[in-house]
């Protein structure tokens, strides 16, 4: 306990990652990332990339930063007023915090999962269509109706719905209409996907298929994982990242930081001795 | 957590105890060897049963403590850690016993000339399972550490046991062969013995630092 109580984030000791925070093959570069809810900062110097085609988990107790941190890559605390960001964030070479940057492309490039599914109240097909046709990603019934297939076969659900398209999403079930909000997301061709607790309101076998299904999407997609769950983010992730207090801890291989954590507050919170 | 540091604290105990109970014996079968005394031999060889037995409890424990908590990092280092080690105590409890056979078998023959004194390698061998038990208990990373490098000590000797054997052989001693095998099998009991003190270090090294040093990868 006293370890996290002497714990001071606006040190620059404090604030130095330990591990490996960089990627050989980055799809998204983070560096010396400040985040403050007015005067109140909540993320501290966080430099960190999130490889292409692998899934990063990013851990920590509550109130820690990984959820804000989640939102500064799609700009998505754009909509907090009182929220300010800043240092660098780039999607492959494109600083997405850019003024010239146009955020509705961008929120389809880096594509959001939420805790709780939340299909608009529209049929399971309009759920899909609407985002690409928003896009202009699509321009005939057609090409509708294939990218609508196509990304709810890759989001594992078409079988389970393909003869009840026309039916309101939001009458699947939880784990289902969580597939539904993740074909969604694909249907507008993003290149990463972030996850804020996707599985928290799910019973452990939706949760088996959600996670299955991320494995599968790692192949195309580069997924950012915020999860409560250590044992998820040990099933699902190839790196983990911890954050404490608003300070990037410690970011390892995911089987390396389970078995071998580097810092005391990454030992402290994964064997459950605080958080 | 309480609940499952309680469970942690109990797995501990139980190596601990069982490490107790295999050192003495380890100590009592080395005094069999060395003053030929069967009935201290066949009494060691009867009680085996009781590491068998808490051999069973302490990795049913650590099961059930990996099943019901998800350990990671130190604390599923440390059981995956005792159940190697007891694995291993139960393991030098098996040798115990296998030397008590030989003492028995030997212990009505006379000293023949080309006997091997044992007691300086039993010594060696119980020296190392006594280290490397405190080194467990103490998270002791340099007497661990100390205790692999002792094991060439007890495998040299044990090579000298071999070559003293073969050397009666070859001089013409035939009249009883038996005799001999077992003296060698004493000889590669020991040694297997102080191989899993070694083994028991090792783990200790892992639980320390994450590294597994089996081997010979220690730097």
């Amino acid at each position: 306990m006293s370890d996290s109580d002497k714990f001071d984030p606006t040190d620059p000791k404090t604030q130095k990652t330990v591990g490996n925070p960089l990627s050989e093959n980055p799809r998204m570069s983070c560096r010396d990332v400040d985040v403050y809810y007015a005067d109140k900062q909540a993320i501290f110097n966080v430099s960190l990339d999130i490889g292409k085609n692998e899934v990063i988990a990013l851990i920590g107790p509550s109130g820690c930063g990984k959820s804000t941190f989640l939102r500064c890559l799609n700009r998505m605390n754009d909509t907090i007023d009182i929220c300010r960001v800043s240092g660098e964030i780039k999607l492959d070479d494109t600083d997405i915090y850019d003024p010239a940057i146009d955020v509705v492309p961008l929120r389809a490039q880096v594509g959001m999962v939420f805790q709780k599914p939340n299909p608009f109240p529209k049929s399971i097909y309009d759920n899909i269509a609407y985002g690409p046709k928003i896009h202009g990603l699509v321009n005939s019934r057609a090409e509708t109706d294939e990218v609508v297939e196509m990304s709810l076969r890759k989001a594992g659900l078409w079988d389970e719905v393909k003869d009840r398209l026309d039916q309101p999403g939001t009458g699947l079930s939880g784990g289902q209409q969580q597939r539904l909000c993740i074909a969604r997301t694909i249907a507008v061709n993003p290149e990463v996907i972030l996850m804020d607790e996707p599985c928290s309101a799910l019973d452990p076998i939706a949760t088996s298929i959600i996670e299955d299904l991320i494995h599968e999407l790692r192949t195309q997609y580069t997924i950012a994982i915020v999860t409560h769950s250590m044992q998820q983010a040990s099933r699902v992730s190839q790196r983990t990242a911890y954050f404490h207090l608003g300070v990037l801890i410690e970011v390892g291989k995911t089987d390396q930081l389970f078995t071998r954590p580097l810092h005391k507050l990454t030992q402290d919170y994964i064997t459950g001795r605080f958080g | 957590m309480k609940h499952f540091q309680r469970g942690l604290d109990k797995v501990k105990k139980m190596i601990l105890s069982l490490g107790a109970l295999v050192e003495q014996r380890v100590h009592r079968i080395k005094t069999a060897v060395e003053e030929r005394d069967v009935t201290l031999a066949r009494e060691i060889r009867h009680l085996d049963h009781e590491i068998d037995e808490m051999e069973v409890e302490i990795e049913e424990e650590c099961l059930k403590i990996i099943a019901l908590h998800q350990p990671v990092a130190s604390d599923l280092r440390f059981l995956i850690a005792v159940i190697k080690i007891n694995n291993d105590l139960e393991r030098i409890g098996d040798q115990v016993v296998n030397i008590a056979q030989r003492v028995e078998r030997i212990a009505k023959r006379p000293v023949a000339p080309y006997h091997f004194d044992y007691s300086v390698m039993a010594d060696k061998a119980e020296t190392m399972l006594r280290m490397s038990l405190d080194a467990l208990v103490n998270q002791d990373l340099d007497m661990a550490i100390k205790v692999l490098t002792l094991d060439d000590e007890v495998d040299a000797i044990k090579d000298e046991a071999y070559d003293r054997i073969k050397q009666a052989l070859a001089d013409g001693v035939t009249e009883d062969v038996g005799y001999m095998i077992n003296l060698l099998l004493i000889s590669r009991h020991i040694e297997r013995l102080a191989d899993h003190a070694t083994n028991i270090a090792e783990e200790v090294v892992y639980m320390i630092e994450g590294e597994i040093v089996r081997h010979g990868v220690l730097e």
